[in-house]
């Protein structure tokens, strides 16, 4: 076992670190002010390649590891929520169920312009009434002929509004299941501009504030008989698979935005000064500084391990990373809130004020542990890999 | 189009510089970067070769064998080839010594520009560059923050002090590159990759050509450090509030008489 990254992975780290000091920390404040969604960042990431980090060459990405993609929304992270779930939601949630399911031709015509981020990507599964729960999902396709037609709604949709390309799960049909009648959910690909999308309420969120997150709406809404993804019936399967690897986008926030706070903690410590000396000279916050760190250490091995497993999986897929992606998810996300709240706690007054950002990334933190699998979930995915 | 980039790698100065106890520069206890106009250098000749399909960036660092590092990230920001000068009998080179010794590994390499780093932020001698154009025989330009490729040559607006020439220059030349010259830019994540399986050329003494040795390494360095110093810091000053203009002039005028300035 083999602890050190290895050189390309390091200068990989080094690049995305010194793209989010560069490009992404100076507007975190103005981005979780405004809501508006950085799309100049975007596009800048675009060019270099951070939209297609693992997709083959051959289909436009970067041809790299889980690991490297990890660390990617791990340094963007650290600086801006916002910036890492854009990467994560496109990345996780589109590019790789489209990259894994898609036909050849579904993959020239949607992967290839989103791995070189041309377009970005977005994936509805949550509704009002369904969100962990999929049999509770209304939204219904039918065929009509040679089109699918879409009925119904999705929730809390991140880069809702500024998407390209959808991944969106419906309502097919119905089967029989162990004698009982259940929903047949399929996946499909639904571009923006499509008649009968439309896009309903912008999110007024606690923190991620940039990321765009909105209803989307289809009324009548028509797509080609070819834009099923994968086989129909087969949509739970594809939801599962990808939320999946989205729980290692996501636990790589989460762990990017409690090393985010843990730093700054430690650069304020040694300058604020009470009682005569630096307050990173009592014990007190020594020892809370040492437990912060130490769990932001542990997640950080969770969520590479995670990333390291899905990386077999791609070579062997007989390997499973479903549980080690659920254990970094849960607890990178309750690292995260805990060490953001220490932050927030140590900068006492100063932690309460905007500008010191610390409150910022406690807010962005909380969304860690409730989307794309509560941490709930999480303990019931983990206990089910254990009780099988 | 082929185009030659000499980049150094140079400790990074912005976590604080670092000492060994006898003056000189702890290396091992910094960071490593490539030396920022190099990479303004570098940046400049990418675009040209993105402006101009089919031309060739090669890099050339001299340096101990982990400069390797900056040669790779020059790859994975697009240059096509690199090579690496190390040999022990090359350590210790002042400007002098270094120039010779890029020259003689340049002699190998086909070239219409070379593009130097005005200056590195480890020696801050500004030196190699100019000195590298005159072993080569090459017209140079120095502190040049923009250029332009114009049929066979280089329109160059370069930098002084009050204003800027225009200056255009015949290919093969030498160009010395101000911070100004570059675009930030990055790697690509891929690009990191596709640089570690990619081949570097090394050279060492023996490859470098029509170089004497009494020019090389540290006894072919006319510069002798005699001794270095961290820069002593100044104290706190002395603060006097005087009551009039008068008090005041009388109290200057009198410091600068009693530290025999006047």
């Amino acid at each position: 076992m083999d602890f050190q990254l290895s050189k390309e992975h390091a200068m990989a780290r080094s690049l995305f670190k010194d793209f989010a000091e560069k490009e992404v920390k100076p507007r975190a404040i103005e981005v979780d002010e405004t809501e508006e969604f950085p799309r100049d960042t975007v596009e800048k990431m675009a060019k270099y390649g951070f939209l297609g980090i693992p997709v083959p060459k051959e289909y436009g990405g970067q041809g790299c590891d889980p690991l490297t993609y990890a660390m990617c929304v791990e340094e963007l992270s650290k600086v801006c929520g916002t910036t890492g779930v854009i990467v994560s939601a496109h990345t996780s949630l589109c590019v790789d169920p489209i990259m894994t399911f898609g036909t050849e031709e579904q993959k020239q015509k949607w992967l290839v312009p989103l791995a070189k981020g041309e377009k970005l990507g977005a994936f509805g599964l949550t509704e009002p009434g369904a969100g962990t729960d999929a049999q509770g999902m209304q939204t219904k396709a039918v065929l009509d002929g040679d089109e699918w037609v879409l009925n119904g709604s999705k929730c809390f949709i991140t880069n809702g509004k500024e998407a390209d390309v959808y991944v969106i799960f419906a309502v097919s049909g119905k089967v029989e299941k162990r004698g009982k009648m259940m929903k047949e959910i399929s996946a499909y690909v639904v571009e923006k501009g499509t008649p009968g999308f439309t896009f309903g309420t912008k999110e007024n969120k606690m923190g991620i504030r940039g990321s765009s997150t909105y209803e989307l709406i289809f009324q009548d809404c028509r797509i080609p008989k070819d834009n099923l993804l994968g086989q129909r019936g087969k949509g739970f399967n594809i939801a599962m698979h990808t939320l999946d690897g989205g729980r290692i986008g996501i636990a790589a926030q989460a762990l990017g935005i409690a090393e985010g706070a843990l730093e700054r903690t430690v650069e304020y410590v040694k300058e604020r000064k009470q009682f005569g000396k630096a307050i990173g000279q009592f014990q007190n916050t020594q020892f809370q500084l040492a437990d912060m760190a130490t769990k932001t250490k542990a997640a950080q091995l969770l969520v590479y391990q995670a990333a390291m497993k899905k990386g077999e999986y791609q070579k062997d897929p007989k390997v499973s990373y479903g549980m080690e992606a659920a254990m970094a998810k849960l607890y990178a996300a309750e690292v995260a809130m805990e060490v953001t709240t220490k932050a927030v706690q140590y900068h006492g007054g100063y932690g309460y004020i905007r500008e010191y950002e610390v409150e910022r990334m406690m807010r962005d933190a909380k969304i860690t542990e409730i989307y794309e699998g509560t941490s709930e979930v999480q303990r019931m995915v983990i206990s089910a890999g254990l009780l099988k | 189009m082929k185009i030659v980039v000499c980049v150094k790698q140079v400790p990074d100065t912005k976590g604080g510089v670092k000492f060994k106890p006898d003056g000189t520069l702890d290396r091992g206890a910094m960071l490593a970067i490539m030396n920022p106009d190099d990479k303004a250098g570098l940046e400049a000749a990418l675009k040209i070769k993105k402006e101009n399909p089919g031309t060739e960036v090669t890099v050339v660092t001299m340096g101990l064998p982990k400069a390797d590092d900056v040669l790779r990230e020059a790859l994975a920001m697009g240059a096509d080839k690199a090579v690496l000068v190390t040999d022990r009998v090359l350590g210790g080179a002042d400007t002098w010594a270094t120039s010779q010794t890029l020259a003689g590994a340049i002699r190998n390499l086909e070239y219409d520009l070379v593009i130097t780093g005005r200056q590195a932020i480890d020696g801050d001698t500004a030196q190699v560059g100019p000195q590298i154009s005159e072993r080569l025989d090459l017209p140079l330009v120095s502190y040049a923050e923009e250029i332009k490729i114009e049929g066979d040559s280089v329109v160059v607006k370069r930098q002084f002090e009050d204003r800027y020439h225009m200056l255009k220059v015949k290919m093969p030349c030498l160009i010395t590159a101000l911070a100004e010259l570059g675009e930030d830019m990055y790697m690509t994540p891929g690009g990191i990759f596709d640089a570690y399986q990619t081949e570097v050329t090394v050279c060492g003494r023996k490859d470098l050509k029509d170089v004497t040795d009494d020019n090389l390494g540290l006894n072919g360095s006319p510069t002798k450090i005699a001794k270095a110093s961290d820069r002593v810091a100044k104290g706190a000053g002395e603060k006097v509030v005087p009551d009039s203009p008068k008090e005041a002039v009388d109290y200057i005028v009198g410091k600068l008489a009693e530290k025999h300035v006047i």
